[in-house]
């Protein structure tokens, strides 16, 4: 009785994975117990045009001032496994600034912040799934989770999909980063393949001449079973 | 294109510069009609400590049962300005609380109506993936017969009911702990 298939195994990371430090404390012990997919699982909110900001989709302009730092643009595909659009639904990022701070008061990394970048920003995927930002490549920065330890640069994202069942955060990183090797949270995902996934591709077709670098970033959702009442 | 769905990631710890612009904790508010409550508790972690830095979303239907989606095949209607979608951080103290609406029944396996409940997920830096989970009434007739409670060992219920206040029955009392005696069962979606 599942609308939504489940994921491949190794294709999600477990919740507790000790590399990463706070998952000992808060990854739950007992197994997880599955959820059947009725209409409370089937079912989720999606959001109107009249709530996302329309500028949402540009960090650099926010502000005053255009933030320092590598201007790029992000785009690509929210689909599902079956490749079928998810249009219409809401996309939200955040990022640090270009020398790795993020604005939060609970972040204290050495490290500048920048009054022309907030580093947050949302918008609705198009009729045919699609999404674009414009931003600036974020910076590593040190974490206390091991010795030296640095997150790779990565931009957080949020996706809802058309129901509860759907619902997924997850981290886009840069091609090519070297610290991508020593990131528990990058290798929590324990098949390669999948893992690989989450690196978005440097693209000449959304590059744009004088302007920025284009980064493509595509978002898998579950893929509905065939029979939608499947048992 | 067709693909696996994409890894989850935690959220980390500074979720709220790219979360909070849609925290809604009142999900109450427009709505007429319905059972107002308001659900407070706190998020423990294994050593029993407040957990600052979490985010809960609330997915639910309104009092009269209807989800407020398109797709939602049921013939009911929604009710007028109830949307069923909360998001709220917890505090320094690891507490959490927000009004809403009881929500009506839905219908489950079977057609056989399910007890009031909400969907929960939690975020928070250390969840590699989100935590679901579900919040039903006290004392709701309908919770014995209840297809998903009747899942969860007999022992572990209770982590899914919210408790009311003595001195008023319309603020229920829930936490949510993540590990230890008393943990709270999470789903697997």
């Amino acid at each position: 009785m599942l609308r939504y298939r489940r994921p491949a195994p190794g294709t999600q990371p477990e919740l507790l994975h000790p590399p990463y430090v706070s998952s000992i404390k808060r990854a739950p012990t007992q197994p997880l117990i599955q959820l059947p997919h009725t209409l409370s699982e089937t079912t989720g909110p999606s959001f109107s045009k009249e709530v996302v900001p329309p500028k949402g989709f540009d960090l650099t302009r926010q502000h005053k001032g255009e933030p320092l730092g590598e201007r790029i643009v992000v785009s690509g595909r929210l689909v599902d496994e079956d490749g079928r659009p998810v249009a219409h639904s809401l996309v939200e990022i955040w990022q640090a600034n270009a020398a790795g701070r993020y604005l939060h008061k609970v972040d204290q990394h050495d490290a500048p912040l920048d009054p022309n970048f907030t580093g947050m920003g949302q918008t609705l995927t198009d009729e045919e799934g699609r999404y674009r930002f414009v931003t600036i490549r974020p910076g590593a920065y040190p974490w206390r989770n091991h010795y030296n330890a640095w997150r790779p640069r990565h931009i957080h994202f949020s996706v809802f999909g058309p129901a509860f069942a759907t619902r997924l955060v997850t981290q886009m990183y840069f091609p090519g980063d070297p610290l991508l090797e020593f990131d528990p949270i990058y290798n929590s995902v324990p098949v390669e393949s999948a893992r690989k996934r989450l690196i978005s591709i440097f693209d000449w077709a959304t590059t744009t001449p004088e302007i920025a670098l284009g980064f493509r970033f595509d978002i898998v959702l579950r893929g509905r079973n065939a029979t939608p009442m499947e048992r | 294109m067709s693909g696996e769905t994409t890894p989850s990631q935690t959220v980390g710890p500074y979720f709220s510069i790219g979360l909070g612009w849609l925290n809604r904790c009142d999900l109450a508010r427009g709505a007429s009609g319905g059972e107002r409550v308001t659900i407070r508790g706190r998020i423990l972690d294994g050593e029993g400590q407040p957990v600052p830095d979490a985010c809960l979303e609330i997915w639910q239907a309104d009092a009269h049962g209807k989800y407020a989606q398109p797709e939602n095949s049921q013939e009911k209607s929604p009710a007028q300005g109830f949307f069923g979608f909360g998001r709220m951080p917890t505090n320094d103290r690891g507490e959490f609380s927000f009004t809403t609406i009881k929500p009506g029944s839905v219908p489950g396996p079977d057609d056989r109506p399910q007890a009031p409940h909400l969907e929960i997920s939690v975020f928070m830096r250390g969840l590699l993936r989100r935590l679901v989970t579900r919040l039903y009434f006290p004392n709701d007739p309908a919770n014995p017969a209840d297809h998903v409670l009747n899942l969860v060992p007999v022992g572990r219920r209770a982590t899914l009911i919210a408790r009311p206040l003595a001195e008023d029955p319309h603020i229920l009392e829930w936490d949510i702990r993540l590990q230890g005696e008393h943990e709270t069962v999470f789903f697997e979606c």
